[in-house]
């Protein structure tokens, strides 16, 4: 198992803010916009860098548009809304603001598939890494922890690509440093990829099962490499709390000259019309321990 | 003939083309000729002026300026739009020396300039950016987002080139200039085939703290068609 990093706070969100107004203080080529959510996590940067934070208001196309301009003048984007509106609402202007006019910058999507449990289906972003990934050349990524947060936050604002960060509340126990896929369990039964913060669920829905577990916060571009070298049985597994055979794609394409069957298990293409908690909403997908723990057993023992 | 007729008229093909049906041609014209402070030799310096083309339909006029203005050679426009031309039907950025954005789809040129003078100010870069739209591209709602923000964030290097040859659905008469008023633009209506009354309104000293907005009317392009 990777070493792991000790969190540096527990709540992811909470952490990307502590971690951009660091990086802001760090990197005068920074800029941060805004949509209103999340602003009482930049209140301290807005008052040391007002030139460089934008709030744009309850305006999401402006908001993408505005970080995609920065970025035209050199800048560095760090452009963040809840992911439905970052990405579903505002796709048109991340494929032409940033794809098409080939500037990078850093979109943090927050809420994912769960955390606006109550909300209903206007809070959530299921389709988010899929969007993305018709893009050319997008990092993705995924982090299960805060620590995982920071340094995912670090490298992609480091970086002058396009990168799309998926921030959520659920989290995993262990942190992973560094891309790439992480092998937490060898087997011989068949592997199970988890991707982004569902590892918790499949350590416990894989236990006693002679099964591969790996794990990675980085969903795009996904680790080949290491898949085709640890797959020891045909049977392969996907987990990633988004929608289901998102990443079903990359697996394919890792294997082009293996024969194997797919699981792909993710959020259900599905109104759900239910509140309560995210924990209901993940059993309601069948994303909880004991849901991917059937589905395994009936795919494995078929 | 004028070099805008024969360098349109190389685009155009065999058609005969009246460089008066092209609705941009005068205010990129006087943009390019008497008001922004960029040339061949600074497309990459920070502190050039940065025009936007926001309605990249119809780009012919805006490619004949360019080439005019020794941005890109005269042998690019003959064969434009097709498999290995750096000019398509839209313009991309990446592929014409001067451009400044890829445009085409409609309502994203306005914001984008908004962050682009954002930008510049955040680095203290005192660079006027001028964007160009159409009076139907002001139909998508992505525009009001950003006139919005502009006025409210004093965003006063930016200059918004509205051409108004009335085609967009459902348009209000004098919609357009009282809008932008109302939010507080600085605006003016001039006759957009009128060099001198363009140059006066597109040079106008920035009023400190608000954006600028010049409504150029192009009627005769209406009646023509």
């Amino acid at each position: 198992m990777t070493a792991t990093v000790t969190p540096l706070l527990r709540d992811p969100r909470a952490q990307f803010g502590l971690t951009v107004t660091d990086l802001m203080g760090e990197d005068l080529s920074t800029a941060l916009v805004l949509a209103e959510i999340s602003a009482r996590y930049f209140g301290e940067a807005l008052r040391r860098h007002p030139e460089r934070v934008v709030n744009v208001g309850i305006r999401e196309q402006l908001l993408v548009n505005v970080g995609a301009g920065l970025a035209l003048t050199g800048m560095r984007p760090i452009v963040h809304t809840f992911g439905t509106f970052l990405v579903e609402r505002a796709f048109e202007q991340v494929k032409l603001g940033f794809g098409h006019q080939g500037v990078g910058g850093v979109l943090v999507g927050g809420g994912g598939s769960f955390d606006a449990s109550t909300s209903g289906r206007t809070h959530q972003a299921q389709g988010d890494i899929a969007l993305m990934d018709t893009l050319p050349d997008v990092v993705i990524h995924a982090p299960g922890t805060a620590a995982e947060t920071d340094e995912v936050l670090r490298r992609a604002v480091a970086d002058d690509g396009l990168h799309y960060v998926r921030i959520v509340e659920q989290t995993n126990t262990e942190s992973f440093a560094g891309p790439g896929l992480h092998v937490v369990r060898r087997g011989s039964g068949g592997t199970v990829v988890a991707l982004g913060p569902v590892l918790d669920e499949v350590l416990a829905a894989t236990a006693g099962r002679d099964v591969t577990v790996l794990y990675a916060y980085a969903v795009r571009p996904f680790d080949a490499a290491t898949f085709r070298a640890v797959l020891t049985s045909p049977e392969v597994v996907l987990v990633e709390p988004w929608l289901a055979g998102t990443s079903s794609r990359v697996v394919a394409d890792a294997l082009p000259d293996v024969p194997h069957r797919l699981l792909a298990l993710g959020t259900r293409r599905l109104e759900l019309r239910h509140y309560g908690t995210p924990a209901q909403h993940q059993r309601a997908h069948g994303l909880d321990a004991a849901g991917i723990r059937r589905s395994l057993d009936a795919f494995l023992d078929a | 003939m004028d070099n805008f007729t024969r360098l349109l008229a190389l685009m155009a093909g065999d058609e005969k083309h009246d460089p008066a049906s092209y609705s941009t041609l005068d205010v990129l014209r006087v943009l390019y000729e008497r008001v922004l402070s960029v040339s061949p030799a600074t497309v990459d310096d920070p502190r050039r002026d940065r025009f936007l083309l926001s309605k990249g339909h119809g780009p012919a006029a805006y490619y004949a300026v360019l080439c005019d203005r020794g941005f890109i050679p005269e042998s690019w426009l003959r064969d434009w739009a097709t498999f290995d031309s750096p000019l398509g039907h839209h313009p991309d950025r990446n592929l014409i020396p001067g451009v400044e954005i890829s445009s085409g789809s409609l309502g994203h040129g306005l914001p984008l300039a908004v962050g682009t003078a954002l930008g510049l100010r955040a680095q203290g870069i005192d660079s006027r950016v001028v964007v160009l739209v159409g009076d139907a591209e002001l139909d998508e709602g992505s525009n009001h987002e950003a006139l919005e923000l502009a006025a409210a964030l004093g965003i006063d290097a930016l200059t918004l080139v509205v051409i108004d040859n009335r085609s967009s659905s459902y348009a209000v008469p004098g919609r357009i200039a009282s809008r932008l008023a109302t939010e507080g633009w600085r605006v003016s209506t001039v006759d957009g085939r009128d060099h001198d009354e363009l140059q006066a309104a597109l040079s106008a000293s920035p009023r400190a703290g608000a954006p600028s907005a010049v409504v150029a009317t192009v009627l005769d392009e209406v009646a023509a068609a």
